[in-house]
């Protein structure tokens, strides 16, 4: 039986490689709560990702349940935090960039579809407090909104 | 006497690369972030008074949404099909009944005088609300502006609102500004 040259698969291994890392981006944190963002027809891209500071609400993964329980919590950066939390998470983002950025800043509420609206209201006027007041609702761009 | 160099074996290459695959696929994300772009109003001042009461009835489209996810649009329960509709006649207010919008003759850019609907759309939500269904009632009134500048766009222009020039952009924006507000939170019920 003839076998079957194998010289050419490095090549498109590589050509695979390339593609993956050109069209994906480094994930910065690792989600520890349910991310079922909901659909929409209406959205607009976030152009300059240095910009966006991300807020995570959902119910917490099956692994963190023990500890934190199974109603909604939010995620900053790597921890759970509280509302309260959010007014020092906005300033820590501020320091983090220029002076000049700061207006153009946009904070993403990445918020699970089936979370009640109580924990978002809460986050929007800690947000407002904060004068962090470009948001974005993240969600996934589809055609149609099915039921 | 020249030396016979040694041929690098190639056969691992393709591991190598699995491996670097690999670890590309797990540390990376594909999603760009896209959403719905809101921008919240400041915090009112404590000396500030309440000027609700400046806006007449006529000119404001109530949305409210219960803990239960059920639409009530206008004092009627609708289904959430009909919003987009509801709200495209309410901001363009067509045939100037006289329960929809007040107009207001404006000088508009590439428009000359134009009778400007002063809407206003009030979006109330309870605590209870599922945020998936909050998130359709957005973007639904978004669909709805949205529409009404691309007809405007197509008439005037004859091309969609997102393939005009910038400027032209803003003179259709100014006739149909998008106003969502939401009110401060409250219970709405219905849980």
């Amino acid at each position: 039986m003839p076998k079957i040259s194998v010289a050419a698969l490095p090549d498109i291994v590589f050509m695979l490689l390339f593609f993956f890392m050109v069209s994906t981006t480094m994930r910065e944190v690792t989600t520890m709560v349910t991310q079922s963002l909901p659909e929409a027809t209406e959205v607009a891209r976030l152009e300059k990702r240095s910009l966006v500071s991300n807020i995570y609400i959902g119910t917490p993964l099956p692994a963190y349940q023990s500890l934190y329980g199974t109603s909604p919590r939010i995620q900053l950066d790597d921890s759970f935090a509280d509302v309260e939390d959010i007014a020092q998470f906005i300033a820590s983002e501020r320091e983090a960039r220029d002076e000049s950025e700061i207006p153009h800043m946009t904070t993403s509420l990445r918020v699970d579809q089936y979370t009640r609206m109580g924990i978002v209201t809460d986050v929007k006027q800690a947000l407002r407090r904060a004068n962090a007041l470009r948001i974005n609702y993240s969600s996934r761009e589809t055609e149609t909104v099915m039921d | 006497m020249a030396r016979e160099t040694p041929e690098v074996p190639m056969a691992s290459m393709a591991d190598i690369a699995f491996m670097l695959l690999i670890f590309f696929l797990v540390a990376t994300t594909m999603d760009m972030d896209a959403g719905l772009q809101r921008v919240l109003p400041p915090m009112p001042e404590d000396d500030q008074i309440d000027d609700d009461q400046q806006i007449r009835e006529r000119n404001v489209f109530i949305v409210l949404v219960n803990a239960r996810d059920q639409l009530m649009v206008e004092g009627e329960n609708i289904p959430i099909e009909l919003l987009r509709e509801r709200a495209k006649e309410f901001i363009a207010n067509p045939n100037d009944e006289p329960h929809l919008p007040e107009k207001e003759m404006r000088e508009v850019q590439y428009f000359g005088e134009y009778p400007v609907s002063r809407q206003v759309i009030s979006l109330q939500n309870d605590r209870g609300t599922s945020y998936g269904m909050y998130i359709r009632v957005q973007n639904e009134l978004a669909a709805a502006y949205r529409e009404l500048r691309d007809e405007l766009a197509q008439d005037q222009f004859g091309r969609r609102f997102n393939a005009l020039r910038d400027t032209e952009q803003e003179a259709v924006r100014e006739i149909f500004p998008m106003r969502i507000s939401e009110a401060e939170p409250r219970e709405v019920g219905g849980s």
